[in-house]
């Protein structure tokens, strides 16, 4: 029962790190079809932001624990992050919007470019970045239930940047700005909406999300110059079964595909696991092309 | 953007499938993970030669210096463990040149980059054999990259010295292998976990051709025996969320997980271990593809009190390693370490010297020939060339992690251990020549 009990977690706390990969990739994906191979490498960006906080803060305090330093790199890799993906999208991707399919190769050769940039910075081997004392327990239901707190942080942080999300679309005027230009680009224009502006805003909060998605994953996985491949398949998995333009198709994509991966992993082993599930999601698709749920185009 | 229409979605995704599957297919395909494939292979300048190169290619006999190649990655996912190899190698040549070079010539160094990519490192051999018409490649780290590279010396008959601990059951003569086989790393590793009374196993591996066969060896050994392994588990190459696995091995119970994971998913599966609360008391994992140069990148703190396998630690105490860490450290950075293959490579490039200078010549016969029974006393203690395998003999060490990510030699094999890559020696092993032929 317990098994179960702790992979029903599992489940939930991989859903929770897929949708703070995808998060980012449903906006500069999702919103504005740009299909973007550079997304990894902007966790990437997170990750090594985090990595350089901490080295100063060593340098500065000599405490490479100190709690408070990961808390603050978590904004400082958003803001990092989401700059490096504004300067991506005005030297570049603009040029790309009526040719969905160069930024594809484009965004690619940005993200190698990246990742050898990383590598001539930080050097080829991973690095470490030191998780703050009060990450490092785990939650004691029982005996054999045992709740890693980083895993439940992770579960707090999406949770907060959902909200956060939801409150810019739905409540800020430049997130309505940025629907109106998502659902009509001509008749947002023609009623005097700067398309350009909301395009590098959409595509940088795209991209300091996974900035973010970046901090967090240091806490449980491996901090490289080539960490961002790992997860950008991932990442368009769940967008892409989400439905292109749905956030909220996202955070059910992102909930069903982990929930499903750990279960059917439980059962026969990781490499089938996620073979059964990438079928299934394709099987699906062939039914509903358009994702779980479909964009209202007006 | 123009495509607000609905119906080009569907499009859309299929091109994104794609670019997400160009991106995966590597991935799931190369050993030790990959990245999007054939990236501009650079060509990094030669450190002895600089910038003049002579006119017409001269021929070893006539020209002052040899020529010798280096090929690993030094860009892609794997150039996080090949780059150290690299500068070994460089460490060895510059030392040889400094103290006369070989048989009175300089050794002049051509550097590729096999850009972990398995078909870039063929391509780069044959140039490298070819073009620059080197005597010998030091490189290598995959078993991938070296399989393809395989076909490339021997139908040119070059020389390879590949420098890392690998699955065993192959013997080219073209190639020099002077990391361990699993006569020397994986078959006493389980030897000694069996002495120190464990029977309940949990084989832990990524999923590509090493830790399969790896598995496969450790599964006939154990069943000789009388074990059968409590479970047995694969993961894709860079796969990073452990928690399902960890789940299985709790319930599995065993008293010891023999670890062939490879590259960042042990920085995963460690950091997540330790988060599940197992510590390395309650259960002890094992390693063969974590060396000092991993365990920075994991930290120090999440593998601690950890056995790892092999036959080089950066403590290994003897004068020849007092010397190499402390050049290898003088001429890199303080803050850099050694570990196994990065020493194989090191001794790999003076075995080479050794062998020509009793031949007297660069020639692939002569060398091969004089290289038989060829020793040198490397850092990790005396190591000789088999007569006929190629391999060489070294000795095998067991240790645990410090909190400091150096490691404590906890055992010792006392000598150097003979090469066997077919484990003809071993009864249990009977068929796997066959096996792999």
């Amino acid at each position: 029962m317990e098994v179960w009990a702790l992979q029903l977690f599992n489940g939930l706390s991989l859903s929770s790190i897929l949708l703070l990969i995808a998060l980012g990739l449903a906006l500069s994906f999702g919103l504005m079809n740009v299909i973007n191979l550079a997304h990894g490498e902007f966790i990437m960006i997170g990750a090594y932001t985090t990595y350089a906080l901490q080295q100063a803060a060593l340098s500065f305090t000599g405490d490479p624990q100190s709690g408070v330093t990961f808390l603050i790199a978590i904004p400082v890799s958003f803001v990092v992050a989401g700059a490096a993906g504004y300067v991506v999208e005005n030297a570049l991707i603009r040029f790309l919007y009526r040719r969905p399919l160069d930024t594809l190769l484009a965004t690619w050769g940005v993200g190698l470019f990246l990742q050898q940039l990383a590598r001539s910075i930080f050097g080829a081997p991973n690095v470490q970045v030191v998780a703050p004392p009060w990450l490092g327990s785990a939650l004691t239901v029982t005996s054999d239930l045992v709740l890693p707190i980083k895993r439940v942080f992770i579960l707090a942080l999406v949770t907060a940047c959902i909200g956060g999300l939801y409150w810019y679309m739905y409540r800020s005027s430049e997130g309505r700005r940025m629907r109106g230009v998502m659902q009509n680009r001509e008749m947002a224009a023609s009623l005097g909406v700067s398309t350009r502006r909301v395009d590098s805003f959409t595509f940088a909060l795209g991209s300091g999300l996974a900035g973010i998605a970046g901090c967090a994953l240091t806490l449980i996985g491996p901090i490289g110059p080539s960490l961002g491949t790992f997860y950008v398949v991932d990442a368009f998995i769940v967008v892409i079964l989400g439905g292109l333009g749905q956030v909220p198709g996202t955070i059910l994509a992102a909930l069903i595909i982990g929930m499903l991966n750990t279960m059917l992993e439980f059962g026969t082993t990781a490499v089938v696991g996620k073979v059964l599930v990438f079928a299934m999601v394709i099987l699906f698709l062939q039914w509903r092309p358009a994702g779980l749920m479909r964009a209202k185009g007006r | 953007m123009s495509l607000t229409g609905l119906a080009k979605l569907p499009v859309l995704m299929r091109f994104a499938l794609i670019g997400a599957a160009a991106v995966i297919m590597p991935l799931m395909l190369a050993a030790c993970g990959s990245e999007p494939p054939p990236a501009p292979a650079a060509t990094a300048a030669p450190a002895a030669s600089a910038a003049s190169q002579p006119a017409s290619p001269p021929t070893a006999a006539e020209s002052d210096t040899i020529k010798v190649g280096i090929l690993h990655s030094l860009s892609g996912t794997m150039s996080i463990s090949e780059t150290a190899v690299h500068d070994a190698e460089l460490l060895a040549i510059e030392e040889i040149n400094a103290s006369g070079g070989v048989m009175g010539k300089q050794i002049e160094v051509v550097i590729e980059d096999g850009a972990s990519d398995w078909p870039t490192f063929a391509e780069k051999a044959r140039k490298l054999l070819q073009e620059d018409e080197v005597s010998v490649v030091f490189g290598g780290w995959t078993s991938a990259s070296r399989k393809a590279m395989l076909p490339v010396f021997e139908a040119n008959n070059g020389l390879l010295f590949y420098p890392v601990q690998y699955e065993g059951l192959e013997t080219s003569p073209n190639i020099f292998y002077t990391g361990a086989t699993t006569n020397q790393q994986i078959v006493p590793a389980i030897e000694y976990l069996l002495q120190e009374g464990k029977t309940k196993f949990y084989l832990l591996g990524s999923d590509y051709v090493f830790p399969r066969t790896s598995n496969l060896i450790i599964n006939k050994q154990l069943a000789a025996v009388g074990i059968e392994a409590v479970g047995e588990e694969y993961t894709p190459l860079g796969h990073t969320e452990y928690s399902t696995v960890i789940t299985k091995i709790k319930a599995a119970d065993p008293d010891v997980v023999f670890n062939t994971l490879n590259g960042d998913s042990n920085v995963a599966f460690f950091k997540q271990l330790k988060d599940a609360g197992i510590t390395a008391e309650e259960l002890p994992t094992i390693s063969v593809s974590v060396a000092e140069e991993e365990i920075t990148g994991i930290g120090a703190e999440n593998i601690a009190g950890h056995l790892v396998a092999w036959n080089y630690f950066q403590t290994t105490d003897t004068p020849e390693n007092v010397k190499f860490v402390s050049a290898f450290k003088s001429k890199y950075g303080e803050n850099r370490v050694t570990d196994d293959p990065i020493e194989a490579g090191y001794f790999g490039v003076y075995l080479w010297k050794a062998a020509v200078e009793k031949a007297g010549s660069t020639d692939v016969a002569a060398v091969k020939e004089a290289a038989k029974g060829i020793q040198f006393a490397a850092p990790g203690g005396m190591v000789t060339i088999h007569n006929e395998n190629q391999h060489v003999s070294k000795t095998v060490r067991i240790g645990t992690v410090r909190d400091d990510g150096q490691i404590d030699e906890i055992w010792n094999s006392g000598s150097p251990v003979v090469p066997d890559p077919y484990l003809d020696s071993y009864e249990w092993a009977a068929g796997l020549r066959e096996l792999a032929q």
